[in-house]
């Protein structure tokens, strides 16, 4: 088998890539909507005013958050299925994207809503606002720049985490570079591409990320550290 | 079958995959530590060749997903000549990742330390390595371990990746039960149990009480 990276097989498999590329790009998107969601759920179960529904609210989101992605995974696609549900991979890979992040989204919703002062909700009280009032206009103006390094970190992280979607089967980028490579027998480029593919999108989105925050962040008059 | 006659029969294999899971965990931990703590001070070094070094490491092991890695390690590298274990490999990949986030934490812990101590211990006349040992190593401890905690936690999580590469850990197990019997609800279930105990009733007391002893010992009580 030739030695070193092979340029043209390299070039000849590139459009193969970009295609699966764009299907990565997608499973990260929606795995981020549906999280973005499911964390406001964990946000309320965390909020309600019974006890009993905190305690095994915060119970779910520990286990959720203490076990690995991978074996959620094979637990959605495989036994589902047995209960009658039949679901696409795509969709068993989206919800359990969705659920996992979506617990670590929580986390950072309640951090930034905590992040806002008490004596900010005391004035709008004695301003006689209503509640919702003080969430639309007074507290989420302020604990949205507090969510938004959080919340970007996320997306980068999901990004980084849909290779795991490979092993039930969707066709994204790392899936892609497995079928090439054990077609050809040859992995140094696929699995270098794919590499190469991930740098080059998430770097630049963490950058933007920073940039975001320390814009959010003078808009609010309030400048980095 | 009933998921005592499931346990009885495969749990003793499952049990086995758990000792290499924690394996994997022990080895790529003290891994991680010693890369976060050489990179976390290459990057605070004035010589920009090698704070370079350490930013293009810490990049690009953030950057790329760790199955990327993983998967380059074990399949790519003998393509140069250089065939690791599975669980050489797995190890390795895990350890640089995690390396690349501690380095981060290591690097933002040194910095949290006030710079009025660097400067009362260099008044009070202590040699370079007397300051690092005794003021401010001492000082870092309970700054990082907070944020070192979750990683461990989150390198837990990851050492399941290392199945996909044939080490016959939990997840390998779990899923090589389920491909015999196809009772998958019971075998990625146990499995996503014992993740969770190991987690939530072994690692993360563990790391509570280290945090615990280093607040201690610079004479925080940490509640």
């Amino acid at each position: 088998m030739e030695m070193g990276f092979r340029w043209d097989f390299a070039y000849e498999i590139l459009p193969q890539m970009l295609w699966a590329t764009l299907n990565t790009i997608i499973a990260a998107g929606v795995g981020y909507a549906i999280a973005l969601v499911v964390g406001l759920f964990f946000l309320l179960g965390q909020r309600t005013p019974s006890k009993i529904v905190n305690a095994i609210n915060r119970e779910i989101v520990e286990f959720i958050r203490s076990t690995p992605l991978l074996i959620q995974l094979f637990f959605v696609y495989f036994v589902l299925p047995q209960f009658g549900i039949k679901l696409s991979a795509w969709i068993c890979g989206m919800i359990t994207i969705g659920l996992h992040f979506g617990t670590y989204l929580s986390e950072v919703y309640r951090g930034a809503l905590e992040g806002v002062s008490k004596t900010q909700w005391e004035a709008c009280r004695a301003l006689n606002f209503s509640t919702v009032y003080t969430y639309r206009k007074i507290v989420l103006p302020q604990a949205f720049p507090i969510a938004i390094p959080g919340m970007g970190n996320y997306l980068v992280g999901i990004f980084k985490d849909t290779p795991l979607l490979s092993t039930i089967g969707v066709a994204e980028l790392f899936h892609a570079a497995t079928a090439v490579g054990g077609y050809n027998y040859r992995y140094l480029e696929p699995y270098t591409m794919v590499g190469i593919i991930f740098l080059t999108l998430s770097i630049p989105a963490a950058m933007w990320v920073r940039k975001l925050e320390s814009k959010v962040n003078i808009a609010q008059g309030k400048t980095k550290q | 079958m009933s998921y005592f006659a499931f346990l009885a029969e495969h749990g003793p294999t499952l049990l086995l995959g758990t000792v290499t899971t924690i394996k994997v965990l022990v080895c790529s931990t003290i891994l991680y530590v010693i890369i976060s703590m050489i990179f976390g001070l290459m990057r605070l070094s004035k010589n920009p060749l090698i704070q370079g070094i350490a930013t293009v490491y810490i990049e690009f092991f953030r950057g790329t997903s760790l199955l990327v890695q993983l998967f380059w390690v074990y399949y790519v590298l003998p393509f140069f000549g250089l065939s690791l274990e599975a669980f050489v490999a797995g190890v390795v990949a895990l350890g640089m990742n995690f390396g690349a986030y501690g380095a981060e934490i290591v690097r933002a812990g040194i910095l949290a330390v006030p710079k009025g101590q660097w400067e009362a211990a260099h008044a009070l006349n202590f040699s370079p390595s007397k300051r690092i040992k005794r003021i401010i190593v001492p000082q870092i401890f309970p700054i990082i371990l907070p944020p070192a905690a979750n990683l461990t936690v989150e390198l837990l999580k990851a050492t399941a990746l290392v199945a996909l590469v044939t080490v016959v850990d939990l997840t390998f197990e779990a899923k090589q039960i389920n491909s015999i019997t196809w009772l998958s609800a019971q075998c990625f279930g146990t499995a996503l149990l014992i993740y969770y105990v190991m987690a939530r009733f072994a690692l993360v007391p563990f790391l509570r009480w280290l945090e615990v002893v280093a607040a201690r010992k610079v004479g925080r009580e940490k509640v």
